[in-house]
């Protein structure tokens, strides 16, 4: 053998190694879903913060390689990438996520006007209505619970329950969640419109009383001890969302809150993010049952909306004249933590200029998160 | 002084209990074989009859230091080594140990033998030799290479009770007896081999469409948040009530007053208390007083600014 033909060999067998030579179809469409929400995020700034790490995570996870034992992909156990990955396998990045997301919540709207908490308990029949389909659709019960669970709009507690329920699944479940928790803005408002009349739009809600700080601190402490008892197998989510709430609200625990709501949750977020999108590497990701979880999502997130705006016209038939509720803040029960609120607000500003519903919405809003929370440590009692 | 000791000795007891709670009482025997004629075989490529222990925990359990026996009189009888990886049991796993009265062939050989045609009492003590964990009689009059073993790994009277009460077909399927006779004996593994998980099962044959699950858990969703109403409901009540007097004390106004006073300065308490929190970064804990706290520089390392700082570069 003559050094050029050595040459030419090495360089033949260093083709095989690159993406060029391993790419297959599946791959460009993942790699071009990447793009599509780094657009999203970017130039329509849908849910940047997810959205970025998500789709960048999608360019990692499908950049073709051989299978070669060199340790790279996101499913080969002790890659840099896997062990990063351990997070959202193990389940331990959503409770640290609820850490964050309880010592920045401010629960003050619910606390001073708790009716609205049945407003995002309604709203859970996203998650329900979603199972149903599921089972409709020829998934087994624990694939349907991890599949109905994108109905609550709550990532974390998403990729939570698709790791324990059915773990193969979670790709393509925490992807669609992820993905129409961004694009609530799009699926939302004509529900909203379609399913109330002009004069509900204009409801002024009574304006929130103050509330104290002793009742901001007794609710972390009631609400984990209420909810958890009746539900355990909440305990991981909602034990760390009201951990995190009263770090904030005993006002002692300053450093604390701010770590939990700052750093600590911007770290993990890149993680789960980055991880969750290189986990849907094409091979594994692009089946049958991952587009049929989109359909589902979609339709779990309108049933969401849709039983949060019917649940307050129907309680509105209970409630005195001065005391009624915009039905504009029903879609707020599917939690997507402020981004539905946002859109009550926004929807109701277009109706009446001066009818801010924000701070009313942001009520149902995390009751949502307390209520998708419940259902999930329900759904893992029941078929865990 | 005499409540921090108190509140040091609950912290303690607690500790203490949580530490214990994750220890050695959650072993339990879990399956004999007596008459061991043509079945599993020790290291050796003995056959002799085999005592399983199971850890019903979910976390590691250490088993050393414990002790095995055959005579209630003589707890201390086999002190199982320490030192030994093995002894320590995954959570929900077993170890099997060999009664052929052969201690020195190893960590899982007891000293004692049993007996083929009387009763055989077998128990396990903790470390300290008298606090019993777990302890069976195995009945007289065993089968060859039949074992006898909890129905299910580590199950006690009331976990049975407990299925056989949520679970009306279980005692059809597998009778109602704790301790029952196998066939297939299953030296180091589960007593009952879980090939399907049996609540997906139930939720396929009773539940197809989903019905059930979804009345039930937006039955427990609704509770749940329905609690957490009532009781901020009340709470509510009594804050509102609490700053009303407040209001009547502080302003000596009727309660009418008081109320309009809460009702129409909302906006102003907010104003003023958003200037105070943006410039100072301080705020007030109630509605109706407005307070500026000085701040207690009560020393600990935990809260000094001086760790977290580094020292200002000095040009020498």
């Amino acid at each position: 053998m003559n050094f050029l033909s050595f040459l030419g060999e090495n360089l033949e067998t260093f083709l095989t190694y690159t993406g060029f030579d391993n790419v297959t179809p599946g791959h460009i469409a993942m790699i071009l879903v990447g793009l599509i929400f780094i657009y999203l995020a970017i130039a329509k700034e849908f849910e940047p913060m997810l959205l970025i790490p998500i789709g960048f995570g999608i360019l990692i996870g499908n950049i073709p390689f051989k299978d070669a034992g060199l340790q790279l992909g996101i499913y080969e156990e002790g890659s840099v990438l896997n062990i990063l990955y351990q997070g959202v396998t193990q389940g331990w990045y959503p409770p640290l996520i609820f850490l964050g997301i309880g010592a920045m919540t401010d629960f003050s709207a619910l606390i001073s006007n708790p009716k609205l908490m049945l407003i995002g308990a309604a709203a859970q029949f996203g998650i329900f209505g979603a199972y149903i389909l599921a089972l409709f659709s020829g998934f087994e019960p624990n694939q349907a619970g991890a599949i109905g669970i994108i109905g609550g709009a709550d990532g974390p507690t998403a990729i939570f329950l698709s790791s324990k329920l059915a773990p193969n699944l979670m790709g393509a479940v925490a992807i669609s969640a992820y993905s129409y928790m961004a694009l609530v803005p799009v699926i939302q408002p004509p529900l909203m419109r379609w399913l109330t009349t002009k004069k509900e739009r204009v409801i002024r809600m009574k304006a929130p009383r103050v509330v104290s700080h002793t009742e901001k601190v007794i609710f972390p402490i009631v609400g984990l001890l209420l909810t958890c008892f009746l539900v355990p197998s909440g305990l991981p989510l909602l034990g760390m969302l009201f951990f995190g709430n009263l770090l904030k609200e005993s006002g002692v625990t300053r450093r604390l809150a701010e770590t939990a709501r700052g750093p600590l949750i911007d770290t993990i977020t890149i993680l789960l993010g980055v991880t969750v999108g290189a986990s849907t590497q094409a091979t594994q990701f692009l089946t049958w049952n991952s587009l049929k979880i989109f359909g589902l999502g979609a339709l779990s997130f309108i049933i969401a909306t849709t039983a949060g705006i019917l649940f307050v016209k129907f309680f509105n038939l209970f409630l005195k004249k001065d005391n009624k509720i915009n039905p504009l803040i029903g879609n707020a029960g599917v939690s997507a933590v402020p981004d539905s609120a946002r859109i009550s607000q926004t929807i109701g500003l277009e109706y009446d200029s001066t009818n801010y519903l924000l701070m009313h919405a942001m009520g149902p809003n995390v009751a949502g998160v307390i209520g998708s929370a419940v259902a999930a440590g329900i759904l893992l009692g029941f078929l865990g | 002084m005499k409540q921090k000791i108190i509140g040091g000795l609950l912290l303690l007891a607690c500790t203490f209990t949580a530490v214990q709670a994750q220890r050695t009482t959650f072993l339990k025997i879990n399956e004999i074989l007596v008459i061991n004629e043509d079945n599993f075989e020790d290291d050796y490529g003995n056959k002799f009859p085999w005592i399983e222990i199971y850890n019903a925990s979910p976390g590691t359990v250490d088993i050393a230091g414990c002790f095995l026996t055959n005579d209630m009189n003589d707890p201390r009888k086999y002190p199982i080594p320490k030192g030994d990886v093995l002894t320590k049991i995954k959570p929900r796993q077993h170890v099997l140990f060999w009664a052929d009265n052969m201690p020195t062939r190893g960590t899982f050989h007891v000293n004692f033998m049993l007996d083929p045609e009387q009763p055989n009492f077998i128990a396990l003590f903790d470390s300290d030799g008298h606090t019993l964990i777990d302890s069976i009689t195995v009945p007289a009059g065993q089968q060859p290479d039949i074992s006898y073993g909890l129905i299910e790994d580590g199950w006690s009277t009331a976990r049975l009770a407990e299925e056989l009460h949520l679970n009306s077909t279980y005692k059809e399927k597998n009778g109602s007896e704790l301790w029952i006779y196998f066939k297939k004996v299953t030296p180091s593994s589960n007593n009952k081999i879980l090939d399907t998980n049996e609540k997906i099962e139930k939720f396929k044959k009773n539940d197809q469409a989903g019905v059930g699950m979804t009345l039930t858990a937006m039955a427990v969703v609704f509770i749940g948040l329905l609690l957490l109403f009532l009781f901020f409901k009340l709470i509510g009540n009594i804050a509102v009530a609490l700053s009303h007097k407040r209001a009547m004390k502080a302003s000596g106004v009727s309660r009418e007053e008081a109320k309009d006073i809460i009702q129409t300065s909302g906006d102003i308490y907010a104003a003023i208390a958003m200037a105070i929190y943006e410039a100072t970064e301080l705020h007030d804990e109630e509605n109706t007083i407005l307070t500026i706290k000085n701040t207690a520089r009560i020393y600990s390392p935990w809260n000094s600014k001086i760790y977290t700082l580094r020292e200002t570069p000095v040009k020498k």
